[in-house]
């Protein structure tokens, strides 16, 4: 198709302050009428330094740091900073500690899906789901809340197992969640699934295949979606996940409707370990023996989790000293937003949101 | 402290496009990180680190190499460095050869020092951009 107009394309900008670009996003689009030709991501806007933080603190005082990268999900940041330390010194939680680390990670893991189910619904035009997901979010934080005192930047760990006992009535109140959040994925589900406006604006929008995911470094929900049935909780298993049976869900496609899919399957996967979980908490230490004064041998290591949102993985140098001579974060953001540029191009403007939406980063954590 | 991966420390960084292309080839073709690490006491200060993933058997392999401020790119053997390279660039200013388009990436693009390097304080700046940019004396 071509028109007198053909030769000029143009190129909009959207963001960084742009309701749909979660945070602090500037895309560059170039357009040829309402299709996308090429797109430029930039970011850094909410850049603090954190790598460079983590070399002028201890191994202590650097925890609540990473609480701040991936604030939705700061419970697992927690938990990845603490096993990396943890396997520097050559401690393991103790079983009690580990069991308690499971049920939190997996409850921030539905809180972090919640939230993206909102914004993600908000995003392509279905305002109530968000309010829904508000609600349920709303409990998983009140768990968090008894158990820590904090909703959002929990600093739930500590390097060697936990720093508080867990508090009565923590069980009931997780059990509780359990029994009661199926139910309302169902909901969720009725709202969204079959609808007509929904999947019209996720069917075959955005897609990646498996292909496009391992060049390009993608993982979490997106790959999954793809269709490789990879989860670092399986395939490199830490805190005791081989202990729990559990699907991971994939798709075919690739496509958005298919990452939505596998994201709720997932939430119905995590109630499923938590409940295996709660059902057998140990009782015993909390703490395993970590010295007060933590200095790690000289070495290195890298350890990864399984995030919400992908891989997260702490690479960290010791030189024996008080402070790591290098903290390096793999963002799973990072690597995923990347991907932007490939699975944008030839979409419509409009695609571009739903697309954003379906990444589900945190620019705390893209740009640390 | 144990690591059960195998580490792999090269002679040069001419050697590593070779290395990462001869891995790539046994199914190691899925690169989880890219980054470096600086020793301001070393002839050649920086350490670049590549760890290589294999879904066949889930093994992993991290790659070393020693480097001044420049090394290849491995943007044609893995697509995903095309992000990783530029940050290590922000970061230290180590330039990678054959690199489509190296530009700094968190920090703007105009700004003066590498903040990952060991010679850069923490609370140091680009005072002169902040100014210009900020219109602030300083950020701090």
């Amino acid at each position: 198709m071509s028109t007198v107009l053909d030769a000029n394309e143009l190129v909009l900008n959207m963001g960084p302050q742009h309701p749909s670009t979660h945070g602090v996003l500037r895309v560059i689009l170039k357009l040829d009428g309402e299709r996308v030709t090429g797109l430029d991501c930039v970011i850094g806007y909410l850049h603090r330094g954190v790598e460079k933080i983590g070399e002028n603190r201890t191994y202590a005082m650097f925890a609540p740091y990473v609480d701040r990268m991936d604030y939705v999900s700061a419970v697992s940041n927690g938990l990845g900073y603490c096993l990396t330390v943890e396997k520097l010194l050559g401690v393991v939680a103790p079983p009690r500690a580990q069991i308690t680390r499971v049920i939190l990670t997996e409850l921030n893991r539905i809180a972090s899906h919640l939230l993206w189910l909102g914004t993600h619904a908000l995003d392509v035009g279905a305002i109530t789901p968000l309010f829904y997901c508000m609600r349920e979010r709303e409990e998983a934080l009140k768990i968090f809340e008894n158990y820590c005192g904090a909703r959002l930047t929990t600093h739930a760990f500590r390097i060697g197992g936990l720093q508080y006992q867990l508090q009565e009535g923590f069980e009931e109140q997780v059990r509780a969640f359990c029994e009661m959040f199926p139910a309302k994925i169902d909901e969720y589900e009725r709202l969204l699934t079959g609808n007509r406006i929904w999947r019209d604006r996720l069917e075959g929008v955005g897609i990646l295949t498996v292909e496009d995911c391992k060049e390009l470094g993608v993982t979490g929900p997106l790959l999954r979606a793809a269709g490789l049935a990879w989860d670092l909780r399986k395939a490199i298993p830490y805190s005791g996940y081989e202990r729990y049976e559990f699907d991971v869900p994939t798709g075919s496609r690739g496509d958005t409707l298919d990452r939505y899919t596998v994201r709720m399957e997932e939430m119905r996967q995590s109630v499923r370990i938590m409940k295996q979980a709660v059902a057998n908490i140990p009782s015993g230490p909390i703490m395993a023996k970590v010295p007060k004064v933590i200095k790690p041998p000289a070495g290195e290591c890298y350890v990864s989790i399984e995030a919400p949102k992908g891989e997260l993985g702490y690479f960290i140098v010791s030189d024996g000293t008080l402070n790591p001579y290098r903290v390096r974060v793999r963002p799973p953001g990072f690597l995923n937003l990347q991907a932007l540029e490939r699975m944008a191009k030839g979409a419509l403007v409009a695609d571009v949101v739903a697309i954003i939406g379906t990444i589900d980063f945190v620019m705390g954590e893209v740009d640390r | 402290m144990e690591e059960s991966l195998e580490v792999r420390i090269l002679a040069s960084v001419a050697e590593i496009r070779p290395e990462l292309e001869r891995l790539k080839a046994l199914g190691y073709d899925f690169l989880v990180d890219l980054t470096a690490v600086d020793y301001p006491t070393r002839e050649l200060r920086f350490e670049l680190v590549y760890l290589v993933h294999r879904f066949a058997d889930e093994s992993r392999i991290r790659v070393k190499a020693a480097t001044g401020d420049r090394a290849p790119s491995v943007t044609a053997i893995h697509a995903g460095a095309n992000w990783l390279e530029r940050e290590v660039f922000d970061m230290f200013g180590i330039a990678f050869d054959g690199h489509p388009n190296l530009k700094r990436i968190l920090l703007p693009e105009d700004w003066e020092g590498h903040p990952l390097r060991k010679d850069y304080g923490i609370v140091q700046m680009d005072n002169a951009w902040v100014q210009a940019n900020l219109g602030i004396e300083s950020g701090q």
